[in-house]
C-alpha cells in the first residue's frame, strides 16, 4: 500500500514517534548524544497527553499533577520553583513547550504527520512510512533506529458491561469539564485517579453521585505532615526501609489523617499499600464525609434506564462515566516486534528495549509511582547511550546485551502488584531507577 | 547513582527565593545562545554589568548575570543557577568566576549547558585556602571552615558533555597556577592565560581582552 517505491535513506538518523513528554525527552537526549533525529507528531503541537487541545488528550479541566513538582520535573530542566507543589495541566503543557523551545527541539519535529507503519529491513534498519494525519500520500524513510513514544493513555478501555443503557454512557476520555455534570445524577465507575477526580468534580456540581469501585483502595492524601506526600515517602525510600515497614507506616499515617475508610461505606482493600498504582486524592474522603458521594460496589449489568449493582441494588443515574482506563496501542508496529501477547501486553526488557530488535525501543511506557518525566528522561538516555555504544564499540555492546538478557524481571522488581491489566507497566519506587542507573553505568564510555 | 536518585531534591527541595538577574540583550536577534555569568557568593552581579554584559550583547550574545542568594549553601546556589538558566529563552552558556566557577561546575551536572567557561576558577578548596592564608589569614581560616567551597574531585561530570573553557591569570593571587592547570586538565585542556590580569578580570582596566577571547571561543565552538 505504499504510494511510491522510493525509500529515502536517512542513514544514521533515528526516528522518534511522538512529541509528547516522552518523545521530546527522547529527541533531546538523542541529539545530545550526537544523533540526527526525525520526530513525527500527529498533532500540530507538542505536549501529547498534556495538551488539552489534542484529540487523544485525556486531561479534563481540573487536572493537576498528583506527584509534586520536584519529583515530576525533568532532572536536567526544572520547573520554575515559584510554581505550586501540584501544577495545573496548562502549566505542565507550558513547561513541555518551553522544554522544546529551550533545547531547539521543534526543528526536528514533523508536525501533522502520522506514522502508518514501521518495518524492519533486516540489518537493524527500519522503514518508517508516514503521511499527513488523516490521509494523504504516504512516504517512506529509512532509519538506523526507531524510538516509540506514542503514549499509552489515549486508546480507551471500555468496561464489559452486559445489557443496554438508555441514557448517556461515556468513557472518561470524553469528560472534559464539570459543566457537563451540572444538575445530573452521575454514576462514576472506576477507583483510579481519574475516577476519583471525576467523582470529586461531580460531588461539587451534580445533584447525586455514585462512585462504583470493584475493590477497596488505599487513597493517599496529597499532603502528609504538612508536606507533599510523595516527598515524605521519598524519605522512607532513601533509607531503604523494608517494604513491610513502609506499608505499615503508610497504613498508620492514613489511619491518623484520613481514618478508617470502611466507615464511609468503602470496602476494605484486598491488598497492601504500594501493591497497586498509587491513587492520590485528598478530596474524595472529604466529600464522602459530607455525604456528597455514595460509594457503591461493582456494576453487574445495565438495565435500560437503571443500573444493577453487584449487591442487587438498582440505581438510576442519567449519566454514567466509565473511568476504566486505557490500553496501549501500536497500530504501526506488527505485534511480534514488541512481543505483544494476545491480551495486548508488550514484553520489553526493562519496559524499554525490544527483545529481538536491538534498534527498537519504547520510551514512557511505564506507570511510575512518582512522576513519569524523570523516568522517560533516563530511559531515553539509556537508549541513546546504547545506540551510540553499538556504533562505537560493538563488542562491548554485545557483552552488555548478553548480561542484560540474563536479567529477568523478577530479579529487579520484587514488588507484588495486583495482577490486572492496569498494572502491566507498574514500576515500583526507586527500584526501576536503580536498575536504569546500573544499565547506564554499563553503557558509559570507557 | 546520585545523579539519578536525587533524594536531597526529593525530600527537601531548595526553597525558592527572589533572584536578582541583570541582563543586556543585543539589538537584533542573531540566534546566539544566551550567556549567564555567575559570580562567587557575596559578589553582586553588578561586577559583570559594569563592562562584560554590555560588551557581550554588543557582539550579539544576550548576556545575563545572577547574584547568589544572601544566605545559602552550595546546593542552593547551584539550584539558583539552574533555575535561571532553564528560564532563559534558549539553551545557554554558563560562565562562572572565582568560587562562582565552582557553582557552575556543579550546575553543569544538573543542566546541559551549550558550553561553559570557568574564569579564575576556585574549584580546589585547598588551593584556595592556601592562597587565602597567604594573603589574609583570617579569610583563609574562614574559607577552610566554609561549606561554600567544594573539593575538586567531588565535582560531578557535566551533563550532555559540553565544551568547557578554563581561563585565568598566572598573576592571580587567589588561584595558584598549579590549581588553574589542574582544573583545565580535568576538562581535557589547557587554561587560556591572561598575564598581568588580577583575579577580578571583569572590572580591571584590561577587561576587554578576556571577554573578547571568551566570545571568540564561543563563536568558534560548533553549534549543535
Amino acid at each position: 500500500m505504499l504510494d511510491t517505491p522510493h525509500v529515502a535513506d536517512r542513514h544514521a538518523a533515528v526516528c522518534v514517534i511522538g512529541a509528547g513528554a516522552s518523545g521530546l525527552a527522547a529527541v533531546k537526549n538523542l541529539r545530545e548524544h550526537g544523533f540526527a533525529v526525525d520526530c513525527y507528531e500527529r498533532e500540530t503541537s507538542v505536549g501529547g497527553a498534556w495538551n488539552w487541545r489534542h484529540d487523544r488528550s485525556p486531561v479534563y479541566a481540573g487536572t493537576h499533577l498528583i506527584s509534586s513538582r520536584p519529583l515530576t520535573e525533568f532532572p536536567d530542566f526544572p520547573m520554575p520553583d515559584t510554581w505550586p507543589d501540584y501544577p495545573h495541566h496548562s502549566q505542565v503543557l507550558s513547561y513541555l513547550e518551553r522544554y522544546a523551545t529551550h533545547f531547539g527541539l521543534d526543528r526536528h519535529v514533523w508536525f501533522g504527520t502520522e506514522v502508518v507503519s514501521v518495518n524492519p529491513v533486516g540489518d537493524g534498519r527500519w522503514d518508517v512510512t508516514t503521511r499527513s494525519t488523516g490521509g494523504g500520500v504516504t512516504r517512506t524513510q529509512r532509519y538506523a533506529a526507531v524510538v516509540v513514544a506514542n503514549g499509552h493513555n489515549w486508546a480507551p478501555r471500555r468496561p464489559e458491561l452486559p445489557g443496554q443503557f438508555d441514557k448517556e454512557l461515556i468513557h472518561a476520555s470524553a469528560y472534559k469539564d464539570p459543566a457537563a455534570l451540572r444538575n445530573r445524577r452521575v454514576l462514576v465507575i472506576g477507583g483510579g485517579n481519574t475516577g476519583c477526580d471525576i467523582a470529586v468534580d461531580a460531588a461539587q456540581h451534580a445533584t447525586t453521585v455514585w462512585h462504583s469501585t470493584r475493590r477497596g483502595y488505599w487513597y493517599a492524601p496529597k499532603y502528609v505532615l504538612g508536606r507533599p506526600a510523595d516527598q515524605v515517602n521519598a524519605g522512607s525510600l532513601r533509607w531503604r526501609l523494608p517494604l513491610r515497614l513502609r506499608q505499615w507506616i503508610f497504613q498508620r499515617m492514613l489511619r491518623l489523617t484520613v481514618g478508617d475508610l470502611t466507615r464511609y461505606g468503602l470496602p476494605a482493600p484486598d491488598h497492601r499499600p504500594f501493591e497497586s498504582h498509587p491513587i492520590v486524592n485528598s478530596q474524595l474522603v472529604y466529600y464522602l464525609g459530607h455525604g456528597r458521594i455514595t460509594p457503591v460496589p461493582d456494576v453487574a449489568r445495565l438495565a435500560g434506564s437503571s443500573v444493577e449493582l453487584a449487591d442487587g441494588r438498582r440505581i438510576e443515574p442519567d449519566l454514567v462515566i466509565a473511568a476504566t482506563g486505557y490500553r496501549p496501542r501500536f497500530e504501526f508496529l506488527a505485534a511480534e516486534l514488541l512481543d505483544i501477547d494476545e491480551d495486548g501486553r508488550p514484553d520489553l526488557h526493562l519496559h524499554t528495549f525490544a527483545r529481538r530488535h536491538p534498534t527498537l525501543a519504547v520510551v514512557g511506557l511505564v506507570q511510575a509511582d512518582a512522576g513519569l518525566f524523570p523516568v522517560a528522561h533516563w530511559q531515553s538516555v539509556a537508549v541513546a547511550r546504547w545506540l551510540r555504544l553499538r556504533v562505537t564499540d560493538p563488542a562491548r555492546a554485545a557483552a552488555v546485551q548478553q548480561k542484560e538478557s540474563a536479567r529477568p524481571v523478577r530479579s529487579w522488581s520484587r514488588q507484588k502488584v495486583v495482577p490486572t491489566a492496569r498494572h502491566w507497566f507498574e514500576v515500583p519506587g526507586t527500584d526501576y531507577l536503580r536498575v536504569l542507573a546500573d544499565l547506564l553505568k554499563q553503557l558509559e564510555r570507557a | 547513582m546520585s545523579e539519578i536518585l536525587r533524594f536531597d531534591d526529593w525530600t527537601s527541595p531548595v526553597p525558592p527565593v527572589r533572584r536578582e538577574v541583570l541582563s543586556a540583550t543585543p539589538d537584533s536577534d542573531a540566534e546566539r545562545p544566551p550567556v549567564l555569568f555567575v559570580p562567587g557568593p557575596g559578589t553582586p552581579a553588578a561586577v559583570f554589568a559594569e563592562h562584560w554584559l554590555g560588551h557581550a550583547a554588543g557582539r550579539g550574545f544576550p548576556a545575563y548575570a545572577l547574584t547568589a542568594r544572601p544566605d545559602g549553601d552550595l546546593r542552593a546556589y547551584v539550584h539558583d543557577v539552574v533555575q535561571v538558566a532553564a528560564g532563559l529563552p534558549r539553551q545557554c552558556v554558563l560562565v562562572g568566576h572565582g568560587s562562582g566557577a565552582a557553582i557552575v561546575a556543579r550546575a553543569l551536572a544538573r543542566y546541559p549547558a551549550r558550553a561553559a567557561v570557568l574564569v579564575s576558577p576556585m574549584l580546589d578548596r585547598w588551593a584556595t585556602v592556601g592562597a587565602l592564608l597567604r594573603i589574609d589569614p583570617v579569610r583563609g581560616l574562614r574559607a577552610m571552615l566554609s561549606r561554600r567551597l567544594p573539593v575538586l574531585r567531588s565535582t560531578p561530570a557535566p551533563a550532555g558533555d559540553p565544551p568547557v573553557l578554563v581561563a585565568g591569570s598566572p598573576d592571580d593571587r587567589l588561584v595558584p597556577r598549579s590549581a588553574l592547570d589542574r582544573t583545565a586538565a580535568r576538562y581535557g585542556g589547557a587554561p587560556l592565560l591572561f598575564p598581568g590580569m588580577p583575579h577580578e578580570m571583569m572590572t580591571a582596566p584590561g577587561w576587554p581582552e578576556p571577554i573578547d577571547a571568551i566570545i571568540d571561543w564561543l563563536e568558534k565552538e560548533p553549534a549543535s
